[in-house]
């Protein structure tokens, strides 16, 4: 009865309680786990995130000229010729066949006779191939022309002096920016969902009233909470980095040191939106509000914050948007870390504006958090 | 016993806005006994009761529990105190063992879940989630939260609402076993019965003032002695005799 209360071991007893509590529960572990693992999967399966033009070859169309074994050996185009001539047409009526192409029979010192349809319907492609045709009858017009030097003494100059170089570098796979996207959108459902529903469920149930019956104090349980939340989170972070490591080939520049990096990069944003979830606990009046509270903070952020697709690719507009919301920052602090090899000393714009956020969130949440 | 008070209450009142739930009450609770705080709804139990146990302001007089004023030393009374809120739950997604683990953190008390689940008979229910146990499990289990840091003075809010004749029956034991290992029971009830049999002292309360204070038998001989009769007589027992007897004090598990 005399030995000092203890604030450290109430605190821990509450994240004991909290962490197996969401360990049990099954929408914690699919947020955080199964639906990052899932996206990382699908996305790094569709691969490269290159383009693929697919070009239809007509039936009948010769393919032993050079274009075509040039195009054959191109990554990009990909040649269908499975298709009738009346499949071909529709498709590239509907742009599910980017453009069609038929070669004359190839005869020595003549030109090689070749048509290509093109398609409104496929946007941009019918723009790569042409460029690739040009590209491809360029090197071949080259040829014959230097046959034509070796009997000839005048020098035809040539228009372009052309250097090309390739920088050695490291591959950005779509791993690489589709994983801190993920990472991030985990932190933010578990941080804005999971911490409105635990702290509104325990007000409704009175299980802090109970608690409040006890001598514990109240930051206690928003820190053992938090506590709980964070090991969750971090772990969960974890797995997924190590998943999207050893399986999807996921670049981690300086190994441990950039893992560790991530993770406070991970508590970091946590942190922040575990704020949403404290002032949506306090707004919510049921359980069943907080779902729509939720996700007008979340999907938001899901969409516009370089989760699946980067912030460059949105108009303007829409790009001032993105870069005032907490997650664009997060993922950007997140791949300049992993990719990059960044250090926190080199992410103070991104985590400069996270503080901001910070700050501003907690001082709505301690207005608007109910204890009973 | 020497009527030693250990919880003084005087001039107490608390208003919700314009509303006055508690308009001025006094009493005190002696070391050691049952007290049964009794009255309709909303006469104001409860919120008097949350008062003492320092869930609630007051919004004037005074209360000291065991020694300690509310307003001063709420810490050290929560540390001497047990509290059985009603309706309340329990952390979701624990077991009972677990659950008195966090109990016993909060009150930074090291006890062990079988200790604490034994003293309820629940020791079988360890590794069972509240939810899933009966009426009389459950306020069984509440009792055992009540008692983690060996309190002074429990309070019970209802608990034997909802409860079948016989668990009512169970807890009723529990709670004089409690009583008599020297902790003092403060307890509400809407069953004149249960407090009949089981307060040592019982407080009428109604419209947020207290309407009388003694013993169950003393108010029943006053009642008597005024000429008060039923209308009709009772019998040597009554019809939750017949159902104990016909079904046995045994008590059941659903």
């Amino acid at each position: 009865m005399n030995q000092k209360y203890n604030n450290t071991r109430a605190t821990l007893a509450i994240a004991r309680a909290s962490f197996r509590s969401i360990l049990r529960s099954p929408s914690a572990v699919v947020f955080s786990l199964a639906f990052p693992l899932i996206f990382i999967v699908v996305f790094a399966n569709i691969g490269g995130g290159g383009m693929s033009v697919d070009v239809g070859v007509a039936k009948g169309a010769d393919t032993l000229n050079p274009v075509y074994k040039a195009l054959a050996q191109n990554k990009i185009i990909h040649l269908i010729k499975n298709q009738t001539a009346d499949e071909m047409r529709k498709n590239l009526a509907k742009g599910s066949i980017d453009a069609i192409i038929d070669m004359k029979p190839f005869v020595a010192m003549k030109p090689i006779g070749m048509s290509v349809q093109y398609s409104h319907a496929s946007g941009d492609k019918g723009s790569v191939l042409k460029s690739v045709l040009n590209n491809i009858f360029y090197r071949i017009q080259s040829e014959q022309f230097k046959k034509i030097q070796q009997f000839s003494g005048i020098p035809i100059p040539n228009a372009v002096d052309l250097k090309e170089t390739v920088v050695t570098g490291r591959e950005y796979k779509y791993i690489d920016f589709i994983l801190p996207g993920q990472l991030g959108f985990s932190l933010l459902s578990s941080g804005v969902f999971g911490t409105a529903f635990v702290f509104l469920s325990l007000r409704l149930t009175l299980v802090i009233k109970r608690f409040f019956a006890t001598p514990v104090k109240r930051y206690s349980i928003v820190l053992g909470e938090a506590l709980a939340r964070i090991v969750f989170s971090l772990l969960g972070a974890l797995f997924i980095i190590m998943v999207g490591h050893f399986v999807f080939g996921f670049t981690l520049i300086h190994g441990v040191v950039t893992v560790l990096n991530m993770l406070v990069l991970c508590t970091i944003g946590l942190i922040i939106f575990m704020g949403f979830g404290f002032t949506i606990s306090g707004i919510a009046k049921n359980e069943s509000s907080v779902p729509p509270i939720s996700n007008i903070i979340t999907m938001p952020q899901f969409l516009l914050s370089g989760t699946f697709f980067s912030v460059t690719a949105f108009p303007v507009w829409l790009q001032h948007l993105s870069n005032v919301l907490p997650l664009t920052h997060l993922n950007n602090a997140m791949r300049k870390v992993a990719f990059e090899g960044a250090g926190l000393g080199d992410v103070t714009h991104q985590l400069f504006i996270l503080l901001l956020w910070g700050i501003g969130i907690y001082a709505v949440a301690v207005k608007t958090f109910k204890w009973e | 016993m020497a009527n030693k008070p250990i919880i003084t209450v005087k001039n107490l009142v608390k208003n919700y806005g314009d509303f006055e739930a508690v308009k001025g009450i006094s009493f005190e609770v002696y070391e050691g006994e049952i007290f049964g705080l009794l009255g309709p709804n909303g006469a104001g139990k409860t919120t008097t009761l949350e008062i003492i146990e320092t869930l609630r302001e007051k919004t004037s007089g005074e209360v000291t529990v065991d020694g300690f004023d509310i307003e001063t030393d709420a810490d050290s009374i929560k540390k001497r105190i047990g509290v059985q809120l009603q309706a309340a739950g329990y952390y979701p997604n624990l077991n009972l063992s677990e659950l008195i683990d966090l109990f016993s953190g909060l009150y930074g008390i090291t006890k062990t879940p079988a200790e604490m689940l034994g003293k309820v008979a629940l020791n079988d229910k360890a590794k069972a989630k509240f939810k899933e146990l009966s009426g009389g499990q459950k306020q069984r289990f509440s009792i055992a939260t009540t008692l983690i840091n060996n309190p002074r003075i429990i309070f019970l809010d209802e608990p034997t609402t909802g409860l079948d004749p016989q668990a009512r029956r169970n807890l009723w034991d529990l709670i004089r076993e409690i009583r008599d290992a020297g902790t003092t029971v403060v307890i509400t009830t809407h069953y004149m019965d249960e407090a009949e049999v089981l307060c040592d002292r019982v407080a009428f309360v109604d419209g947020g003032h207290i309407i009388g204070i003694d013993t169950p038998d003393r108010f029943i001989d006053q009642l008597v002695a005024t000429g008060f009769e039923r209308a009709k007589q009772t019998k040597g027992a009554n019809l939750e005799d017949v159902f104990i007897n016909l079904t046995g004090k045994e008590w059941r598990e659903s």
